[in-house]
Formats: C-alpha cells, structure tokens, sequence
C-alpha cells in the first residue's frame, strides 16, 4: 500500500512537472495579451514533432533536438504574435478564432509531414531508479522534472529579477499605465508570446521519448491546461503551479484507484466547480477577472 | 409581394434540387439540410452574447436520447426525435444553474468542461451509452405515404424532404422568436444588459430560455442526424465538430438571421464540391483553418456584410443593427 502510494506520487510530480510548463505558458499569453491561445496543445506537438525530426531520424543528440525545438516553436510564437494576435487586439473573439484555426493547421501539416500514426522515439536512457521493488522513477522522468524545475526557476528570476521581467509585469497588470512608463507593449508581448511558446514546445520535446507522439495529441494536453490555469486562477502564474500539482496528484490518483475516463471526468468536474464557486480561481485576485 | 415570390421560386428550387444532384451529393445534401438547423440554433444562443463551445454535445444528447427512446422504449420515432429535443431542452435548463453564474471567456471554457463530461459519460458507461464505440442500429424513420409522395427512407431524396420540411418549420419558428418581444429582450440582454436589469428584465432567466430553446432545436437536429446514420459514437459530436459549427457561424456572421447559415452553406458546398472532387480531402482541416483566420482577419463581419452592401436595401437588416449597437 506505501509502495503504491509512493509510485503513484512520484508518477503525478512527474505529470506535474511537464503540465505545469504548458499551463504557465498559457497564462503569460493570457496575462499580457489577453488572448487564451487554443492552439497551446499544438505547440506541445510541434516540440515533440521536433525531438522526432532531430532525435529520432537524424540521430542528432537528444539535447540539441530538444534545444532546436524550443527556438522553433518560440519564434512560431513571435510569428502567431505578428500574424494573428496583434491584428486582432480589438477582436474579442479574434484571437480565439484566430488560434483555433491555427490549431486546425498546425494539426493537418502534422498529418502531411508525418502521417497519422505514432512516432517512435528511442528512450533517452533506459536506467531506472528504484527506491524498492516496486517503487521506480526511470531516469528519464527525473530529466523531465529537474529540466521543469530548472526553466520555471529561470523564468521566476527573470520576472521578478529583471527589468524586462517588471515590464512584462506591469503590462499585464495594467497595459496602460505601463505604456505611460515608456514600457513597449509590443516589445513585452513579444517577449511573452515567445517564452510563452517556447515552454509549450520544450515540454513536448522533452516528454517525446515518454509518451506516444501523434498529431491529435494536442487536444488531451490543451483540455489540462485549462483546467490547470481555471483552477489556479487565470492570469496567476503561481497559481498555475500549485495547480499543476494538484491536478497531476488527483488524475494520477484517481487513474491508478478507478481508470483514466473517470479520472478525466473529476478534473473536468473539479474546473467546472472552481468556475462555480469561485470563478476568480483559487489563487487569482477578483480585479483580474 | 416579392417577397411572397422569392420565398416561392426559393420552396420550388428546394423541392428540385436533389433531382439534379448525384447520390452521394444528396447525402451531403441531408447533411447540410441538418447542420443549417444546428447552425441556426446556435445563433439564438449568441444573440444574448454567450458563446458556447458544448452545442455539438447538446446535439448529441437530442440523438442519444432519441435513438434510446426508439430502440429501447419502442417509441415511434418521429415522437422519439421530438422527446430528444425535448431532453435537450430540459438539460440546458440544469446545466444553466451551473454555467450562468459564468460569463464570456468563463462561459465559453464551462460549456466546454460540461460538453466534455457528458461525452465521457457517454464513453464510460457501456449501459445504456454503449461506451466508445456508441449505438448502432438505430431504428429507421418509418416509411409512409402522403398520398403524392411515397416516403421510402433508404433513399436520401426522402430524408431530405422530410428533414427539409422539420427544418424550415423549425427556422421559421425560430425566425418569430426572435422578431417576437422575446427575440428583442434577448438582444437588449447582450448589448445592454445593465439598462435591461434595471427595466426588470430578468437577465438570468431570458439567458436560460435562450439557452434552452438553442439546445432542443439542437438536439432536434442530432435526433434527424442519428435516426438517417444509424449510429452514433462520442466522437461523433466532439470539439472538432463544434469547431466546424464556429467556423461557419464566424464565416457568415451572426448579426443577422441568414448569416450563419450562409456560412454553413457556402462553406459546405466549397468542401464537398471543390474539396472533395478535387481530392483534397486530407487538406480538409488545413483549409478550413486558413478559411477561418483569414475570414476573422479580413471579414470580420462575416458574408453577411458583403450581401448587405450588395442588397443596400436592406430593410429587414438595418434597423435591427440600429438596435444592436
């Protein structure tokens, strides 16, 4: 029973760790362009699409693929920011459309580049962890959760540490009041999308080698990212994390105790309740709403 | 007077149609009959400004319903479909007691949540829902006479007629809803709601009749859907299929009643005529998603406004707009 209970957290930090880097992308898009970016999933797609590229068919190493598809997936960010996002300030709708069309795109060139079926990529690292007979962590799940740790830290400094980190800040509490300051809202939106973007993509990439990489597997990861960012409160990137965690633990509780549908059904049940009851999120401030 | 005409030399072109067309278009045909009443059902529920992402599965609730009904209670299906719309219906009423305490992007995110937990109920639980792989063998619409017309419901010619007929019946209610006091209280709801209030409308309750009226003609339409397939699975009505149903709401805008399903004609004709016949059929999704972000950049009124500056006199349009802004 303490051996379950022990596999099964470490199985939700590691769930916690890639999901936690989606959701808080998704809420710095949210926070400074005030456009919820359907086509987050894809981007994860797109960085496993890179790691297959790279890693798997040109055998380059693993690193350097997962590197190349951060860069990649970042300047599509810069590109949807330029192409879509900014035309459509004044749209309230607009950048909604605008990224589930993208979505719809990105997906079909997936199936045109790679077809529909899953892609094998070779495991990283076979070794494993154990702790006791049945309590595991392979390696490469523990690369997964230190990278996490390590990018969110990063990101962390540079939010509270550095100037570019307070403009952004500014311009998402208040765009106006940081344009005043001479802070360039186009410039902070550009930093935003593109961080935003890339920590999509190195999520893919790095959890490529884990789970199985298909054009469709977007939808799974783009439903819990916004029952993470719902529950953590839109536009709280604290939030984002605490409840990245609490979600990774219940799904991967309620998957190992009854089975994924029903795992599923919670969380969702869970989003709709926080939307019910305190529609803020359990870590945002009412004025953001 | 001309009007009498033109919606007379419209009924005839409707009534020939399929008679010009192959096989396989009139399936499409059925389908696109169908997709207009689920297009045209979601429109109401814009008007009051809330834009849902769980329609599609409000659909499927009108067929799961009805093909329950037919095939295990032995109701005879036209009164099956009309139950099915009817649970729709009365599952938008529950289902607005937890997403009207939304708004907006929070609406949009819970009707999403509440679509998806019923399609995985849908998937989890074999009995009655028969799990992933749906229903199959749903019972037929039954054959009848008319007297001038034989209705034999293996050919699509008839399904379209008889779906035609629920159709345009159903448009034309929905048209006097929404010229009706009703209809316009809807539209004081999204665009001036703090006015509306304090005139004693009650907010909450016209947005839950919007809603329910949107979701049984909704489920209408998913009842003609399952009873002309024959099965249904949860996939059948997943976010994809919504995303087609906001592609062409966005397309043919939807500040007026004809706009949306503008939309959802042109855009069907242009993916089963040209797509289809011209073998793109794997570019589909790209297309669409092209068609969509360059509507919204560059149309972000939709066809709509090209017919009106076309029409100028626009009489049924323009004061409306008036009203609206």
């Amino acid at each position: 029973m303490l051996d379950l209970l022990a596999q099964t957290s470490l199985n939700a930090v590691y769930a916690a760790s890639y999901i936690s880097l989606i959701a808080v992308g998704l809420v710095l898009i949210f926070g400074v362009m005030g456009v919820i970016n359907f086509a987050h999933g894809e981007l994860f797609m797109l960085g496993a699409y890179a790691v297959v590229a790279l890693y798997a068919d040109m055998q380059l190493p693993f690193l350097m693929a997962v590197a190349a598809g951060l860069l990649f997936v970042g300047l599509l960010g810069l590109v949807m920011e330029r192409t879509l996002f900014r035309p459509l300030k004044d749209n309230p709708l607009g950048g909604l459309v605008a990224s589930i069309g993208l979505l719809m795109i990105l997906q079909a060139l997936a199936v045109l580049g790679f077809g529909v079926r899953m892609e094998h990529v070779p495991p990283v690292t076979q070794e494993v962890i154990a702790f006791s007979d049945k309590v595991r962590l392979p390696l490469a799940r523990l690369y997964v959760i230190v990278a996490a740790v390590l990018l969110l830290t990063g990101l962390w400094y540079f939010l509270k540490r550095t100037r570019f980190g307070w403009a952004l800040r500014a311009s998402a509490q208040d765009p106006e009041a940081a344009a005043l300051q001479g802070i360039s809202i186009t410039q902070t939106a550009r930093i935003a999308m593109f961080i935003g973007a890339a920590l999509a993509g190195v999520a893919g990439a790095l959890t490529a080698p884990l789970v199985s990489v298909n054009p469709h597997m977007g939808h799974s990861v783009i439903v819990t990212a916004f029952i993470v960012i719902i529950v953590g409160g839109v536009g709280s990137l604290e939030g984002a994390v605490i409840a990245s965690v609490v979600y990774a633990f219940v799904h991967t509780f309620v998957t190992t105790l009854y089975d994924g549908v029903i795992a599923d059904i919670v969380g969702l049940s869970l989003m709709l309740l926080v939307l019910i009851v305190r529609p803020t999120g359990l870590f945002g401030s009412a004025d953001r709403a | 007077m001309p009007r009498i005409l033109f919606f007379a030399l419209g009924l005839i072109g409707l009534v020939a149609l399929p008679h010009a067309l192959s096989f396989s278009q009139q399936e499409i045909l059925v389908f696109l009959v169908i997709n207009v009443l689920l297009v045209a059902s979601y429109r109401l529920l814009t008007l009051t400004g809330e834009w849902s992402l769980g329609h599609v599965v409000i659909m499927g609730v009108g067929a799961y319903a009805s093909a329950l009904f037919s095939k295990n209670l032995g109701i005879y299906v036209p009164f099956a479909m009309l139950l099915g719309g009817m649970t729709s219906a009365l599952l938008a009423v529950l289902l607005s007691f937890p997403l009207f305490r939304m708004k907006g992007f929070y609406f949009l995110i819970g009707s999403f949540a509440a679509g998806e937990i019923i399609r995985l109920l849908w998937k989890r639980f074999r009995d009655p829902f028969g799990g992933a792989k749906g229903i199959k063998g749903i019972e037929p619409m039954p054959d009848f006479s008319i007297g001038v017309y034989e209705f034999d419901f293996f050919e699509p010619i008839s399904y379209y007629y008889m779906s035609g007929a629920v159709v345009v019946f159903c448009l034309w209610i929905l048209w006097r809803i929404e010229r009706s006091p009703v209809g316009l209280t809807f539209h004081a709801v999204h665009w001036q709601d703090k006015l509306a209030e304090a005139s004693g409308v009650n907010l909450r309750a016209y947005r839950t009749l919007a809603f329910s009226i949107a979701s049984g003609f909704a489920g209408l339409s998913g009842a003609l859907l399952a009873h002309y397939v024959g099965t249904i699975n949860p996939n059948s009505f997943d976010v994809e299929v919504m995303v087609f149903v906001l592609t062409w709401a966005i397309v043919g805008g939807t500040a007026t009643f004809y706009g949306p399903i503008l939309g959802c004609v042109v855009l069907t004709i242009l993916n089963e005529i040209v797509l289809r016949e011209l073998g793109f059929e794997q570019m589909r999704p790209l297309i669409y998603g092209a068609i969509m972000i360059l509507s919204i950049l560059f149309m972000p009124k939709g066809l709509e406004s090209i017919v009106q500056r076309l029409t100028r006199r626009t009489p049924v349009a323009a004061p409306r707009e008036k009203v609206a802004e």
